[in-house]
C-alpha cells in the first residue's frame, strides 16, 4: 500500500508518463475494450469528445450505442444509467461539471442509493465529473460535492489524487456492483503527470487509503488535490523545521479506510484533516469523529481541520485564493499541532 | 411593422452595436488575461436579446441567459459596470463573487441567472406571482437556450406558469446548438414552436436575426400577457456564430451553415433597413458607432483602474444577519482556538489555565 515518498504519483513501475486526464481516458477506453457492457452517456461526450476531451475518439471506435450524446438532462442521464445497470450493463455517466449533478440528486439519493437495500438488486453505475476550484470559474463550476452525498448510505465515492489512482480507481468503480461517484479534480487534469505501467493492469481497489508520504510527527489526512498541497507543506516543514509529516491519501471516501487513518495516527499521535470543500458539515468532520472514537488515547493534540471557508466559491482570483485552503494554512496548522 | 420613432430606431441600432462592440472588448480582454474563467459571446444573436428586451416596459422584469448581454444593456446596466463584472473587478453587482451575466439588479428588473441551466423560469414565476398578489400590471420575460429548454427544471417552470396563467413571456433562443450538440439531438421536435402545445400556450415564431421582427413579436406577446392572456412563448430562430465559449473553435459546425447565417447578420440587415428608410444613413451610423467606441474606451480604462476585491471580502455576505468576516483559524494572529484568548499558546493551555 505504501508507494514511495513525495514523488507525486508514487508509482515505481517502469512505464509511460501520462497526465491525470489521460489516465482517466485510458481507464474508460480499456474497460470499454474489454467489456462490451460498459457504455458512456452524457452531454457532448460523443461528437465533441467531452468538454475536457476525455472521450475524444471514442465515438469513432465504439459507435453511438455505447457513446451516447444526451440532451441537457442530468436526471434522465442518471436515471437511464440506473436502469441499464439493473439490466446488467455497466454505465458511466458523465456530468459536464460535477456541480451539475444537482439535478440528478433525486435519482442518486432516492433511486440508486436505496435500490439494493430495498430490493436486493444493485445498480452498478459510475457517475463521474470534474470537481474542484482554482480555475477562476465561479460558484457553479468549482464545487466539491462529496459531503452533499456523504450522509447517504448506498453510494460509494472516490476522489483520486494521482495518475495511477485516477486510472485504477476508475477501473474498480466501473467493475463495482454498486453506484460509485467518481470525483476527478479539474485542476489536476493536465497539471500532474505520472508513470503508468504499459501492458499491465493498474489495480487500485476501492476502500483502501494510500500513504503518499511517510512521516513520524503528524498525519495529514486528505484526498483529491489537497494531497499535493499537503505534500508541499510537508516538504516545507521538513526543510524549515526538521519535522516529518505523513500524508495519508484516502482515495476512497466511502467506504472509508478508517483502519489506515487510525494506524497512522497511532504512530504520529497528531492528526490534521484537510479538504478543499468548506469545513462546516464537510467530510473532515466525519474523519475527526472517527479518530476521536478510535484513537483518542494516542492523540497528543486535538484533531484539527484545514478547509475552505464557509462560503460559495467566489470568482475573482483574490477572493478564490482567500476562500481556498492554501499550503501556508497547512503549514501553520501543522506547526500549531506540533507545538503540543 | 413597428411603430417605433426614428429616435427609437436609432437607439435600437446603438444597442445592437454596443452589444457587439462590448463583446469584442471582452474578447480582447480575455486574450490579455484580464477576463478569467469562461467567456461566452452572443455574436449573431444580438437582435434576439436587444429586440425582445426593447419591447418591455420599465416596470417589467427579465431573466437573461448567458448570451443576453444585449437585454441587460437595454435594461440599463452601464457598460463600465459590465466590464468590471466580467473582469472580476470590484463592482456593485457581485463584488467579484460571480461572473458574466450572473447578477440581479432589482431596480432594473433583472433577475440574475445561475449556471445550472433551466432554472430561471421557475424563479421568475415567483416574481410574476408577486406582481399578481400585489395587483401590479407587470410582465416577466424569461430567456432560455434551446438546450436549456430541455431540462426538467425548465419544463416544470413552463408548466407552472401556464397552469397559473402568469404574465410570463418565454423567449426560446433557437440558435441550433447546445455546446456541441445540434438542436435535433436536443429535441425530437423539428419545429420548435411545437413545444408550446405541451403547455397549451400561444406561440410566435420569429426571425431572431431581424431586430424589428423580434421587437414586434415580443411586444405582441407582452401585450397579451399583460392583458391576462397568461404565458406566451416566442421562438427566435437564430444562430450561434462562435464556439460555445472562447475555448471552443466549433470545428463541428458545418462551414456552409455558418456562411449562410453570416449573410443574415443582424447588424448588417438592420443597417440595410436604416439605409432604405433613411432613418440613419452611413454618416449618422458612424457617429453612433464612434460615440459607442469612445464610451467603451473610457469604460475599459475605468475597469482597468478598478482594483480587484480585497481578498477577505470573500468571507462576508453569506447570511443577512451574520456578515462575517470568515477568517480561517490558520490566518489569525496569533493562531489558536477560535474562541480561546489569543495570547495563550496551545502548549500553555494544555496544562490547564483558561480551559475547563
Ligand atoms: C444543468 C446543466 N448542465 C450542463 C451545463 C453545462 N452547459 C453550459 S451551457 C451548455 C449548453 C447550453 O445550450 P443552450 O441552452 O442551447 O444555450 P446556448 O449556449 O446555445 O446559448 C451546457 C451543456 C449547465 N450549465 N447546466
Ligand atoms: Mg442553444
Amino acid at each position: 500500500m505504501t508507494e514511495g515518498t513525495g514523488s507525486g504519483d508514487g508509482s515505481s513501475t517502469e512505464g509511460e508518463q501520462v497526465t491525470y486526464l489521460e489516465a482517466i481516458r485510458q481507464a474508460l477506453w480499456e474497460e470499454m475494450k474489454t467489456d462490451d457492457r460498459v457504455f458512456i452517456l452524457g452531454e457532448d461526450v460523443g461528437n465533441y469528445g467531452g468538454a475536457f476531451k476525455i472521450t475524444e475518439g471514442f465515438l469513432e471506435e465504439f459507435g453511438d450505442d455505447r457513446i451516447i450524446d444526451t440532451p441537457i438532462s442530468e436526471s434522465a442521464i442518471v436515471g437511464a444509467a440506473i436502469g441499464a445497470a439493473q439490466m446488467g450493463l455497466r454505465p458511466v455517466a458523465e456530468m459536464q461539471f460535477i456541480d451539475f449533478i444537482a439535478p440528478a440528486f433525486d435519482m442518486l439519493v432516492n433511486f440508486a442509493a436505496k435500490v439494493r437495500y430495498r430490493t436486493g438488486e444493485g445498480a452498478g453505475l459510475v457517475v463521474r465529473g470534474p470537481c474542484g476550484a482554482g480555475a477562476r470559474s465561479g460558484p457553479f463550476h468549482s464545487q466539491n460535492v462529496e459531503s452533499y452525498f456523504a450522509n447517504v448510505a448506498g453510494l460509494k465515492m472516490v476522489a483520486p489524487a494521482t495518475v495511477r489512482d485516477a486510472k485504477g480507481l476508475l477501473r474498480s468503480a466501473i467493475r463495482d456492483p454498486d453506484p460509485v461517484l467518481y470525483f476527478e479534480h479539474k485542476h489536476l487534469y493536465r497539471r500532474i503527470k505520472g508513470e503508468l505501467p504499459t501492458g499491465e493492469e493498474v489495480e487500485v481497489p476501492l476502500g483502501e487509503a494510500r500513504t503518499h508520504r511517510e512521516g513520524s510527527d503528524l498525519t495529514v489526512i486528505t484526498y483529491g488535490s489537497m494531497v499535493h498541497k499537503a505534500a508541499e507543506a510537508a516538504d516545507r516543514l521538513a526543510e524549515e523545521d526538521g519535522v516529518e509529516l505523513e500524508v495519508l491519501d484516502l482515495r476512497t471516501l466511502r467506504p472509508l479506510d478508517a483502519g489506515a487513518m487510525v494506524e497512522s495516527v497511532k504512530r504520529t499521535n497528531r492528526a490534521l484533516v484537510a479538504h478543499e470543500a468548506p469545513g462546516f458539515g464537510g467530510f473532515a468532520g466525519e474523519i475527526t469523529a472517527q479518530l476521536n472514537e478510535e484513537a483518542f488515547e494516542w492523540l497528543d493534540a486535538p484533531v484539527r481541520r484545514v478547509t475552505a471557508i464557509d462560503t460559495p466559491v467566489p470568482y475573482s482570483p483574490p477572493l478564490e485564493d482567500y476562500h481556498l485552503p492554501q499550503v501556508e494554512d497547512l503549514a501553520t496548522a501543522a506547526r500549531w499541532l506540533l507545538s503540543y | 411593422m413597428s411603430t417605433l420613432s426614428a429616435t427609437q430606431l436609432r437607439e435600437l441600432y446603438r444597442y445592437l452595436y454596443l452589444t457587439r462592440a462590448l463583446e469584442e472588448r471582452f474578447e480582447n480582454l480575455f486574450k490579455q488575461g484580464q477576463i478569467v474563467g469562461g467567456l461566452y459571446r452572443s455574436l449573431g444573436q444580438e437582435a434576439t436579446a436587444v429586440g425582445s428586451a426593447y419591447a418591455l416596459g420599465e416596470e417589467d422584469w427579465v431573466a437573461p441567459s448567458i448570451r443576453d448581454l444585449g437585454a441587460i444593456l437595454v435594461r440599463g446596466v452601464e457598460p463600465r459596470l459590465m466590464l468590471r463584472q466580467y473582469m472580476a473587478r470590484d463592482n456593485p453587482m457581485t463584488g467579484g463573487r460571480d461572473n458574466t451575466t450572473h447578477f440581479t439588479v432589482p431596480e432594473l428588473g433583472i433577475l440574475g441567472p445561475i449556471s445550472p441551466l433551466g432554472t430561471q423560469i421557475s424563479v421568475l414565476n415567483g416574481v410574476a406571482l408577486a406582481f399578481r398578489v400585489r395587483s401590479e400590471d407587470r410582465v416577466c420575460l424569461a430567456y432560455q437556450g434551446d438546450g436549456a429548454s430541455r431540462t426538467g427544471a425548465h419544463h416544470e417552470g413552463m408548466n407552472f406558469a401556464a397552469v397559473q396563467d402568469l404574465p410570463m413571456v418565454a423567449v426560446l433562443e433557437h440558435n441550433r446548438w447546445a455546446f456541441s450538440t445540434p438542436s435535433d439531438a436536443e429535441a425530437a421536435v423539428e419545429d420548435w414552436t411545437d413545444v408550446a402545445a405541451a403547455y397549451d400556450v400561444p406561440v410566435e415564431q420569429v426571425d431572431g436575426n431581424h431586430v424589428l421582427e423580434v421587437y414586434d413579436a415580443t411586444r405582441r406577446a407582452v401585450g397579451r400577457a399583460r392583458d391576462g392572456g397568461g404565458m406566451q412563448l416566442v421562438v427566435a430562430e437564430t444562430y450561434r456564430m462562435l464556439g460555445h465559449a472562447q475555448h471552443d473553435d466549433q470545428e463541428y459546425v458545418p462551414g456552409e451553415e455558418l456562411e449562410a447565417w453570416r449573410e443574415r447578420d443582424p447588424l448588417d440587415r438592420y443597417e440595410a433597413y436604416l439605409d432604405e428608410t433613411g432613418v440613419a444613413d452611413g454618416e449618422r451610423r458612424r457617429e453612433i458607432r464612434d460615440d459607442v467606441e469612445a464610451g467603451l474606451d473610457e469604460a475599459v480604462q475605468e475597469a482597468l483602474d478598478t482594483p480587484r476585491p480585497e481578498p477577505s471580502d470573500a468571507g462576508s455576505r453569506v447570511w443577512a444577519d451574520e456578515d462575517g468576516p470568515r477568517v480561517p483559524w490558520t490566518r489569525r494572529s496569533p493562531v489558536g482556538y477560535d474562541d480561546a484568548p489569543a495570547d495563550v499558546p496551545p502548549a500553555a493551555r494544555e496544562t490547564g489555565g483558561e480551559e475547563t
